[in-house]
């Protein structure tokens, strides 16, 4: 009872499967072939709905069960640990501080990439200034106010002039999806390396690996450099 | 047999059997999950609404991998029978089906059991388990592979979701739009009437097989030398609906699929 006709469903489903295979092995261009193209529309898009189109943005990760909100006025950090001068800082006396504004590409350790995304902070190291580091300090550690992310760094690493504490994304307040109202910003690293909603930098005299690292990431991040991965370096 | 037809009472004709069916709703479950716990690990709103990434990427990755379970099973399965011959007829498309897609050829087309964009809708379901399964694996399991191909992975999963998205839509509002169609896969039978209009190929072809069934039972009982059994055999064939009556014992195959056939044109 078999029905007549050409094997039409058969060449259908694999040309399919086919396609898939070949959009694995050059989906990465055609994104960035689209992502271009459409980044006019996108950049404009007061709707929302580019977010279901195929293309580069951000995703947004929490490793906890929601995503922690804080009004900027009820928002302070802690300096402490091995300084000489620990302190607490509002969202005031951080955004009356020198900033600096920094454009680079974000890289995620997933493989996606957001090209010039525009960050404006204060560096790392005029922080650690205010509080005086003392000689025994070789490392930071970072707390979050979801009350899980923890990440690292060593002081040499803070010192670079692409490392900021961010409160402003492409010229507004960084929302709490993006880690707001304020978050680490490490330009040349990937982006678990940024910790999101910070609350704290401690000075420590050793690295103590964040929640990723102890998860399988490498400790020092470098686009490019880490993570077995090749993506071209973002700073 | 046309009076019965032609009466209010509806006559229920049998279009997916219970294996078929059961594999249709296991797999529409599992890819109703998958489209959902998707969309919140994508979506910026819906992953900071939902959040809970870890335990979501947990049951959309067990999901992803059960997801060619129920379909496999149905087809190697000894009562996968119906499901086989009906993914054969998915497979094939006829003259006919080509001037299906134009309103102006639609009416002179004599459909089987599955129209043209039945047929398009299951052959992309199935080629999109294939590839999102492929896909999602990679994404998943990425060491072995150049971070180009994640990348890649990454973005025929999203693309295929996004078509999944439209193409399930369509298929759930094409569904409540014919109810008749729909109780086909909830209840398993479609009115008689129904099937008769919309798959008259296909209608032909079930009512001829059941002739010939019922000839065959009836031709095993002419057979046997005793009338009695004869008798019963005949009384099984009333019971079938097949115009028992009018079924010339003598030559059974040609004839009684013939009379069955005929005995249904009104």
């Amino acid at each position: 009872m078999a029905e007549s006709g050409s094997p039409i469903g058969r060449r259908v489903f694999l040309g399919l499967v086919g396609a898939g295979a070949v959009g694995v092995l050059f989906g990465a261009k055609i994104q960035d072939a689209l992502s271009r193209a459409f980044s006019p529309i996108v950049s404009k898009d007061g709707t929302g709905l580019s977010a279901f189109l195929p293309l580069q943005g951000f995703r947004y990760y929490s490793i906890t069960g929601d995503f922690p909100k804080r009004a900027p006025r009820d928002w302070q950090m802690t300096v402490k640990g091995l300084v000489d001068r620990p302190y607490t800082v509002n969202f005031a006396q951080l955004t009356s501080m020198p900033s600096t504004t920094l454009t680079k590409d974000f890289q995620c350790v997933t493989g996606w990439r957001v090209p010039k995304v525009e960050w404006r902070g204060v560096l790392l190291r005029d922080l650690l200034d205010k509080a005086g580091v003392k000689p025994a300090g070789k490392a930071l550690r970072f707390t979050s106010f979801d009350g899980a992310y923890t990440e690292s760094l060593t002081l040499d690493q803070a010192r670079r002039d692409d490392v900021i504490i961010a409160y402003e994304l492409e010229h507004k307040p960084i929302s709490s999806d993006h880690g707001g109202p304020v978050r680490l910003y490490i330009a040349p690293m990937y982006g678990y390396k940024s910790c999101k909603w910070l609350d704290g930098i401690e000075v420590t005299d050793r690295v103590i690996p964040g929640y990723w690292e102890d998860n399988g990431y490498d400790v020092d991040g470098w686009v490019g450099r880490s993570n077995g991965r090749d993506d071209e370096p973002t700073s | 047999m046309s009076s019965t037809i032609s009466t209010s009472r509806v006559v229920r004709f049998p279009r997916f059997d219970r294996t078929e069916r059961i594999v249709h709703w296991t797999n529409a479950t599992l890819f109703l999950i998958l489209l959902f716990t998707g969309a919140s690990l994508k979506l910026g709103f819906m992953a900071t609404l939902v959040a809970h990434r870890e335990t979501v990427k947990t049951i959309h990755v067990y999901s992803g991998l059960l997801l060619p379970i129920p379909i496999v099973l149905g087809i190697v399965m000894h009562s996968g029978a119906q499901l086989r011959r009906d993914l054969g007829r998915l497979n094939r498309w006829t003259k006919d089906d080509k001037r299906w897609w134009s309103s102006r050829t639609r009416p002179t087309v004599q459909l089987g059991k599955f129209n043209p964009g039945q047929k398009l809708n299951a052959t992309f379901i199935g080629a999109s388990i294939v590839v999102m399964l492929m896909t999602g694996s990679i994404m998943k399991w990425f060491k072995p592979f150049p971070d180009s191909w994640r990348t890649g992975a990454t973005f025929v999963h999203d693309t295929t979701w996004l078509v999944l998205c439209i193409v399930i839509a369509g298929h759930i509002l094409f569904a409540f739009r014919d109810y008749d169609s729909l109780r086909g896969m909830v209840a398993g039978w479609v009115p008689e009437r129904w099937a008769r209009r919309e798959h008259p190929k296909w209608w032909a072809e079930v009512v001829a097989a059941r002739d010939s069934a019922s000839a065959g039972a009836a031709a095993e009982a002419a057979a046997d030398a005793t009338g009695d059994v004869v008798a019963s055999a005949q009384e099984r064939v009333g019971e079938a609906g097949a115009g028992a009556g009018e079924m010339p014992v003598g030559d059974p195959v040609d004839g009684g699929a013939r009379d069955g056939r005929g005995g249904r044109e009104l």
